[in-house]
């Protein structure tokens, strides 16, 4: 056996950074996502494809919009409301809005004490974003009643282009799923924290294995991912 | 972003102050882009200024409360490079229904 000698064994400290990290970690027959655990490749996996579901959504709309023939509904109009009198554009959208990145600060925020191991400190920052998020879903589905009040369907509304209906209901629709699942998901993490489970490595109801404080941020990046379609949602359906 | 004051194994720590200089940028932003309907801006400036504060909240909440600031290249690369291929499929559909547009307006705009 050729031994190597010493200088060729770097320690793990000095992985090449840059382009030459890209190829080192991709090559080589080893992990490529050596500083990511499995758990968070895999979710960040998943996001990516998640991606692509809202982002061929998104592209739908864009092309209905942008070939018919009948006038757009104008949301700014379509989603104003009147509130102690004055007429405000679009301002329940606004106010979804920074209820969702309130509930991403405060996520954040649990992700950063569940580092510490501030249990309870990690819980309450997680109930806390799973409230704001419940929120957000019941302004959805005020904001739907009243739509569909007013007659809009996904094949027709009042003021224009019958594409605008089923392109709302599709996005916001298959976004506010993700939101509730996103509550969902909180709340089960949450329990797990305040019960101490990652402190007594207690084995978890499934898969029986140990968990660890990294499912909070792993809850956290499905979380902010869910916050980020919001901003695409926001800028394109919303505003545009 | 520096590599330096981040990772510990793979666990992320950084100061709270962070995520609250984040946090209230995130909500200036939203506010832009809500005045920007509110004032009724329109035109290309309008859409400008929507894609741009729409960039800079994704570019926030990605780098920094989704942590890819500070992992390896590998990893963003492999999740960040993909969507891109989206624009491709943005710059097909605008053709496309380009052409729909045309058609529906030489053939069906009489009724």
């Amino acid at each position: 056996m050729n031994e190597l000698s010493p200088t060729v064994l770097k320690p793990e400290s000095t992985h090449p950074t840059g382009w030459g990290g890209i190829v080192a970690d991709w090559s080589s027959d080893q992990r490529a996502f050596r500083t990511a655990s499995w758990g968070k490749a895999m979710m960040w996996i998943f996001l990516l494809s998640d991606t692509f579901i809202f982002g061929t959504f998104l592209i739908s709309y864009m092309t209905v919009r942008m070939s018919t023939v009948v006038p757009w509904p104008n949301p700014s109009e379509v989603f104003a409301l009147e509130i102690g009198g004055h007429h405000l554009p679009l301002i329940l959208i606004a106010i979804m809005t920074f209820v969702l990145i309130s509930s991403s600060g405060t996520m954040a925020m649990a992700v950063n004490f569940g580092y510490r191991r501030d249990r309870r400190k990690t819980a309450i920052l997680m109930l806390l974003t799973a409230l704001l998020g419940a929120a957000f879903v019941g302004m959805q589905a005020f904001e739907w009643s009243k739509l569909i009040a007013e007659g809009v369907r996904p094949w027709g509304n009042p003021w224009g282009a019958e594409q605008f209906g089923s392109s709302f209901f599709m996005i916001t629709g298959f976004h506010g799923t993700h939101v509730t699942i996103g509550v969902i998901f909180l709340l089960i993490v949450a329990r797990k924290v305040w019960r101490g489970d990652f402190d007594e490595a207690r084995p978890g109801f499934f898969t029986s294995r140990k968990g660890r404080y990294e499912i909070v941020e792993i809850t956290g990046l499905y979380w902010h991912f869910v916050d980020l379609v919001w901003v695409f949602i926001f800028a394109l359906f919303y505003l545009w | 972003m520096a590599q330096s004051n981040a990772t510990h194994g793979d666990t992320q720590e950084h100061p709270i102050r962070l995520y609250l200089v984040v946090w209230v940028w995130l909500f200036v932003l939203s506010a832009c882009s809500y005045m920007v309907d509110y004032f009724g801006l329109v035109g290309y400036l309008r859409w400008s200024l929507i894609l741009l504060f729409m960039a800079l909240k994704a570019g926030l909440i990605i780098a920094v409360f989704m942590h890819m600031a500070w992992e390896r290249l590998a990893l963003s690369y492999a999740i960040l490079l993909p969507p891109a291929v989206l624009l491709v499929f943005v710059a097909i559909m605008v053709l496309e229904s380009h052409y729909t547009l045309f058609t529906r307006l030489a053939f069906f705009a009489t009724g």
